[in-house]
C-alpha cells in the first residue's frame, strides 16, 4: 500500500515537535484505523470506538445544518418582505445562509480544535474526539448574526474553563456547547437576547433599516448570479414596516397560543420556517436526528423520555393553574415552539455531563423537563429555559448519581 | 409502625368528618368520604398484613427480594418470564443483560484422542503462590500421575501433583530464578499412584481436607473473592458449580460429562461435606441443548436454572443471584471437570486429570473436541491444524483466555483453546466504514442477524480514550452492580467504595464483556484485578 508508506514516512518526531506530532496523529488515525492489537485482557474488541460514536452524532444533526443554513436566508428575506414563499429566491437564501454559517462553522472548528491540539500535545496524549460533536453543535445554537470575535471568546472560555481546567474530555461537569452559549448570553446579553438577534443581515430590526451586505453578497454571489441570469442581492432592500422578528416564544409570553398562531402557522413552526437559533427551528429534522441517536443506541432513551415526561407533567400542572396566557399553552404546543426537542436530542444526552446511572438518568431527564418549562413560562426576561435547566442539572448530575449509588451500597451492606 | 399510625389517624379523621357532615347535611359528600376512608383503612390493613408476612417469611430464610411473600402482587408476578418445559425443579432466573458473541470455528464432532506427549504444570497459574515454590522432583526423574511436583513454602500442606506419568524433562525458570513450568514427557500408558481413600461416611472434615491437600485435589478449588487456592481452615458459605459455559465458542458441558456421570455425582457428594452451606449447581435453561441427566438428576445439591446471553453461564452471576457473597464470607467455585477429578479420586484412589478440550477458532483447519490431560502442550494439541502464520493462540476463550504460543501449555483450569488472526493491519477509514463484519453491541454497526458467525481478529478497532459513554458496562452485566463506578473507585483507590459497590462479587470473567464493549477501550479486567489485589491487602 503506497499511500500508507508515504504517510508513515512524513511522521514528525514526537519529542522534537510534539504539537506537530499530535496534529499528525489526529489526522493519521482519522484516515486509517490503527494497527494496534489487544494485549492482556480480552483478545477481541467491539468494532465501536469514540470516533465512530462522535461521527454518528454529527451525522444525526446534518439535516438541521441543511435546513438551518437555508432558514438564515429565508428569515432575512421575510424581514424585507421579499420572496415570502419558502422556496422563492432559493439561490439568494442559500447564498446568504452560507455567507453567515460558514464563518461561524470555520471559527468554531479552528478555535476549538486548535485548543484541543495544544492541550493534547502538552499532556502528551492523542486528541480526544469529543470536540467533533461540540464544535458541530455550537454553530447550531448560536444566532446567525453573532460577531465572530464573541464566538471565539465564548469557545475559548468554554473549552479552557469548562473542560481543560477539569482535566479534559470525560471530566467536564458542564456541557461545553451550552457553556459557550451561556457565556455569550451573560457576557454579551444584547447580542443574543430579545427579538433582534434572530434575523441576520440588518443593523437592527425596525422598519426602513437597510441591509448590511458585504463583498460576498455584492461582489462574489451577485457576479455569479448575474452570469447565471438569476436575480441578485439588492442593497436597496430594507426591513418592511411593522416587522418585529419576534419568536413564537416571545409571542406566547405576550398573549398565549392565540398570539402565536396569529403570526405563525403550526406547519411553519413544525417545519421550522421561523426565526430562532440556526439549527433548532425544524422540529421534523430534529426528531429524525433523535431517532438516529436512539436507534443506534448512541444517546440514552431514558433521558429523552424523562425530559418528555417532565415537560408533559409540568405543563399539565401549569394548565390547571392557568393564571397567565402562557400557562394555558398545552404540551403539544410547547413542543412546537422553541428549542425543547433540540435540547432533548443533542444537549441533555451528552453522556459525560448527564447522570451515569440508569435510575439517575430518569431523574435527570424529568428534572430538566420540569425546570426548563418553569423557566420558559414563568421567567419574563428570557423565554427559553433549556440551556439553563440543562446546565443546572449538569451541576446536580453527580449528586443524583451519588444517591443512586449510595442506595446500592446500602442495600449491599444491609445484606451482610 | 408507620402503617399502624396511619390506620389510627384515618379512623380519627373519619369520626371528625362524619360529625361535620351531619351538621351540614350533605349526605352524598359524607358517604363518599366514608367510602374513600374505608378503602384506605382496608388498604392500610392489607399493607400491614403484607409486611408481617414478609417478616415471617424472612424468618424462614426466604429472601423477600427474590420471591414476593406479601399480600399484594408485584409487577414481577404479572410479567413472569416463561420457564422452559425441561427446566424442572430448582429456581429459575431469566437474565436479559449481556451479549452473545457468535464466532466462526465451534468445536464439533466426537471426542478424539489428542496424542499429546508433553505436559506442564505452572506455579504462576495459582494466584498468590510465591514465585519460587519448593520443587519435589528432579530433572530426569520418573514419576507417576498423582506424584507431588512442588508446593508453596508458605503453605507446605497443599501439594501440587503431576497430571500424567513420565519423565521430568525440563524445569524452566523465569525471571529472578522463579519456577516458570515443570515439563513432563508422558508415558504412552499412564501409570497412577494409588492411595487409600478415607471412608466418606465416617471421616471428619479435617481428615478429608488433609487427604485432599496431600493428593493434589485442593488446588482444583477456586475461592472467591480474589480467586485463590483456599486456606485449609476456611469453611465456605456455599460451593457453586456452573454446568454450562456461555463464553464465545465454549465447549458443550454435555460432551465433557459423557462417561463421567458417576464420578461427577461422587465429587458433588465429597464437596457437600466441606461446606456448612449448600452445593449449588447452575443449569442451562437457554434451550439450545437440554442439560445431561448427570446435571439435572444430581442429588444432594441445590439446582438453579439460568437463561440469557453470556455471561449467564458465569458462576459469578449465579452466586450474585442465588446467594451473594456477604461480608468476609468465602465461596468456592469449581468447573465440571475439576469435580469429576475429585470424584474419580474418591472412587479409584488415583489422580485422573484427564480433560476434554475444545479446539476452536476460525483459524483452525478442523475445530474439534480432544481428550487429553491438564497442562497439555499447545503445539502438540494444534499440530497440523493451524491455517496461517499470523495467528494468536489463546488458552481459554477470546474474552478471558491467556495469550500463548505453540511452545506454551494449556492453563491449569482451561478446557478450551482458541486460535484467531492477529489484527495488526491498518484499515483506511476503518472507524467510519468498517469493511469486514465485526461483532458489536453498538447499533451503528450492522449485526448481520442472530445466526451469523463472525471471523474476528485481535485488532483493537480504535485507541484508548477517557471514559465517555455511560451505561454501556451495565448493559452487559446481569448483576445489581455499577461496574463503571467500581472502576472509578479502583482508579481513585477508594477501598471502602470498591467494597460497597460490590467489587468482591466480581472477577475478570464477569467484566470481560464490559472490556469488550468499552467504546473507550479501557483495560477493564486488569483494573478490576488491581482493585481486588488492594482489597485483598486490606482484609
Amino acid at each position: 500500500m503506497g499511500l500508507i508508506d508515504f504517510l508513515k514516512s512524513i511522521e514528525p518526531d514526537k519529542k522534537k515537535s510534539p504539537l506537530l506530532h499530535t496534529a499528525y496523529d489526529a489526522f493519521f488515525t482519522f484516515a486509517y484505523a490503527p494497527d494496534t492489537v489487544t494485549k492482556g485482557g480480552t483478545h477481541i474488541k467491539d468494532g465501536m470506538d469514540l470516533k465512530r460514536l462522535m461521527v454518528t452524532v454529527v451525522i444525526a444533526m446534518q439535516l438541521c445544518y441543511l435546513f438551518g443554513t437555508y432558514n438564515i436566508g429565508h428569515q432575512h428575506f421575510v424581514a424585507a418582505g421579499e420572496y415570502l414563499g419558502f422556496i422563492e429566491g432559493f439561490h439568494l437564501k442559500l447564498a446568504h445562509g452560507l455567507i453567515k454559517l460558514i464563518p461561524i462553522y470555520v471559527v468554531s472548528m479552528a478555535v476549538g480544535l486548535g485548543i484541543e491540539f495544544y492541550f493534547a500535545a502538552k499532556k502528551g496524549h492523542a486528541v480526544e474526539e469529543g470536540y467533533l460533536v461540540t464544535g458541530a453543535l455550537i454553530p447550531l445554537i448560536m444566532p446567525p448574526d453573532l460577531p465572530l470575535w464573541i464566538l471565539t471568546l465564548s469557545i475559548v472560555f468554554a473549552i479552557i474553563i469548562g473542560k481543560e481546567a477539569f482535566g479534559g474530555t470525560g471530566m467536564n461537569i458542564w456541557n461545553i456547547a451550552l457553556l459557550s452559549r451561556v457565556f455569550v448570553f451573560f457576557a454579551y446579553p444584547l447580542t443574543i437576547a430579545g427579538d433582534q438577534c434572530w434575523i441576520s443581515g440588518y443593523e437592527k430590526i425596525s422598519g426602513g433599516t437597510s441591509v448590511n451586505y458585504g463583498w460576498f453578497h455584492t461582489g462574489f454571489f451577485n457576479t455569479l448570479f448575474e452570469w447565471l441570469g438569476l436575480s441578485t442581492f439588492s442593497t436597496a432592500t430594507t426591513v418592511v414596516d411593522g416587522f418585529s422578528g419576534a419568536t413564537p416564544l416571545a409571542l406566547a409570553y405576550e398573549g398565549g397560543w392565540e398570539k402565536v398562531t396569529s403570526v405563525f402557522s403550526e406547519g411553519q413552526m413544525i417545519w421550522g420556517a421561523i426565526p430562532g437559533s440556526i439549527g433548532e427551528t425544524n422540529k421534523v429534522f430534529i426528531v429524525i436526528g433523535a431517532l438516529i441517536l436512539l436507534l443506534t443506541r448512541v444517546a440514552s432513551w431514558r433521558i429523552m423520555v424523562g425530559m418528555l415526561v417532565g415537560l408533559i407533567g409540568t405543563t399539565w400542572i401549569l394548565n390547571a393553574l392557568g393564571s397567565t396566557p402562557f400557562m394555558t399553552v398545552t404540551w403539544t404546543q410547547h413542543l412546537m415552539m422553541g428549542s425543547f426537542l433540540f435540547a432533548m436530542a443533542f444537549m441533555a444526552t451528552d453522556p459525560v455531563t448527564a447522570s451515569s446511572t440508569d435510575k439517575g438518568k430518569w431523574i435527570y431527564g424529568i428534572l430538566i423537563g420540569f425546570i426548563g418549562i418553569i423557566i420558559r413560562v414563568m421567567n419574563p426576561a428570557y423565554p427559553e429555559g433549556w440551556m439553563l435547566a440543562i446546565l443546572l442539572l449538569n451541576t446536580f448530575a453527580p449528586t443524583i448519581d451519588y444517591f443512586v449509588i449510595e442506595s446500592n451500597i446500602k442495600k449491599r451492606f444491609s445484606r451482610a | 409502625m408507620n402503617k399502624l399510625k396511619l390506620t389510627l389517624s384515618l379512623a380519627l379523621l373519619t369520626n371528625i368528618l362524619s360529625a361535620q357532615s351531619q351538621s351540614s347535611g350533605s349526605n352524598l359528600l359524607f358517604y363518599g368520604i366514608v367510602a374513600v376512608c374505608a378503602v384506605l383503612v382496608i388498604w392500610a390493613m392489607l399493607g400491614l398484613a403484607g409486611n408481617l408476612l414478609k417478616i415471617e417469611a424472612s424468618k424462614y430464610g426466604i429472601d423477600p427480594e427474590t420471591s414476593n411473600m406479601g399480600v399484594f402482587p408485584g409487577l414481577r408476578d404479572f410479567i413472569k418470564p416463561k420457564r422452559p418445559s425441561f427446566a424442572i425443579g430448582g429456581s429459575f432466573h431469566s437474565l436479559k443483560k449481556g451479549f452473545d458473541i457468535s464466532l466462526e470455528g465451534k468445536a464439533e464432532g466426537d471426542v478424539t484422542n489428542a496424542g499429546v506427549s508433553r505436559f506442564a504444570i505452572r506455579p504462576e497459574d495459582f494466584r498468590g503462590m510465591s514465585p519460587i515454590p519448593k520443587v519435589e522432583v528432579e530433572l530426569g526423574a520418573e514419576i507417576k500421575a498423582g506424584d507431588v511436583l512442588f508446593y508453596d513454602k508458605k503453605r507446605p500442606e497443599i501439594q501440587y501433583v503431576s497430571p500424567v506419568s513420565g519423565e521430568v524433562v525440563d524445569i524452566r525458570r523465569g525471571e529472578k530464578r522463579s519456577i516458570a513450568e515443570i515439563v513432563i514427557l508422558a508415558d504412552k500408558e499412564i501409570k497412577y499412584r494409588k492411595v487409600s481413600i478415607p471412608d466418606l461416611h465416617s471421616c471428619e472434615r479435617g481428615e478429608l481436607v488433609s487427604f485432599m491437600t496431600s493428593n493434589g485435589l485442593w488446588p482444583l478449588i477456586n475461592e472467591r473473592p480474589f480467586d485463590v487456592v483456599p486456606l485449609l481452615e476456611t469453611i465456605p458459605s456455599n460451593i457453586f458449580i456452573s454446568t454450562f459455559d456461555t463464553a464465545p465458542l465454549a465447549p458443550d458441558s454435555n460432551v465433557i460429562i459423557a462417561g463421567n456421570e458417576e464420578a461427577f455425582q461422587h465429587g458433588l457428594t465429597v464437596l457437600s461435606k466441606l461446606t456448612t452451606g449448600k452445593v449449588h449447581l447452575g443449569l442451562d435453561a437457554r434451550g439450545k441443548t437440554i442439560p445431561s441427566p448427570a446435571f439435572t438428576g444430581a442429588s444432594g445439591v441445590e439446582k438453579h436454572w439460568f437463561s440469557g446471553p453470556h455471561p449467564a453461564g458465569n458462576v459469578g452471576v449465579h452466586i450474585h443471584h442465588v446467594s451473594p457473597i456477604k461480608g468476609h464470607n468465602k465461596v468456592w467455585t469449581l468447573g465440571v471437570q475439576e469435580v469429576v477429578t475429585i470424584g474419580k479420586m474418591f472412587i479409584t484412589g488415583e489422580y485422573h486429570a484427564d480433560r476434554v478440550v475444545a479446539l476452536t477458532g476460525a483459524e483452525l483447519v478442523s475445530p474439534k473436541y480432544v481428550k487429553t490431560f491438564q497442562g497439555a502442550s499447545l503445539g502438540d494439541l494444534l499440530k497440523d491444524n493451524v491455517r496461517e502464520e499470523n495467528t494468536r493462540v489463546v488458552s481459554g476463550d477470546v474474552l478471558t483466555g491467556k495469550q500463548e504460543s505453540l511452545e506454551g501449555f494449556l492453563g491449569f483450569r482451561d478446557d478450551q483453546v482458541t486460535v484467531l488472526k492477529e489484527g495488526n493491519y491498518y484499515e483506511m477509514f476503518g472507524w467510519l466504514l468498517p469493511l469486514a463484519p465485526r461483532p458489536s453491541v453498538s447499533g451503528t454497526i450492522p449485526s448481520y442477524g442472530k445466526d451469523y458467525k463472525f471471523e474476528v481478529d485481535t485488532n483493537t478497532h480504535g485507541e484508548k480514550r477517557a471514559f465517555v459513554v455511560t451505561g454501556q458496562y451495565e448493559s452487559v452485566l446481569p448483576m445489581d452492580i455499577y461496574p463503571q463506578h467500581v472502576m472509578k473507585a479502583i482508579i481513585t483507590n477508594n477501598i471502602e467504595r470498591m467494597e460497597g459497590l460490590g467489587l468482591s462479587e466480581l472477577t475478570e470473567e464477569d467484566v470481560a464483556l464490559c472490556e469488550f464493549v468499552c467504546t473507550s477501550k479501557n483495560p477493564v479486567q486488569s483494573i478490576l484485578r488491581q482493585g481486588l489485589e488492594s482489597l485483598k491487602e486490606q482484609s
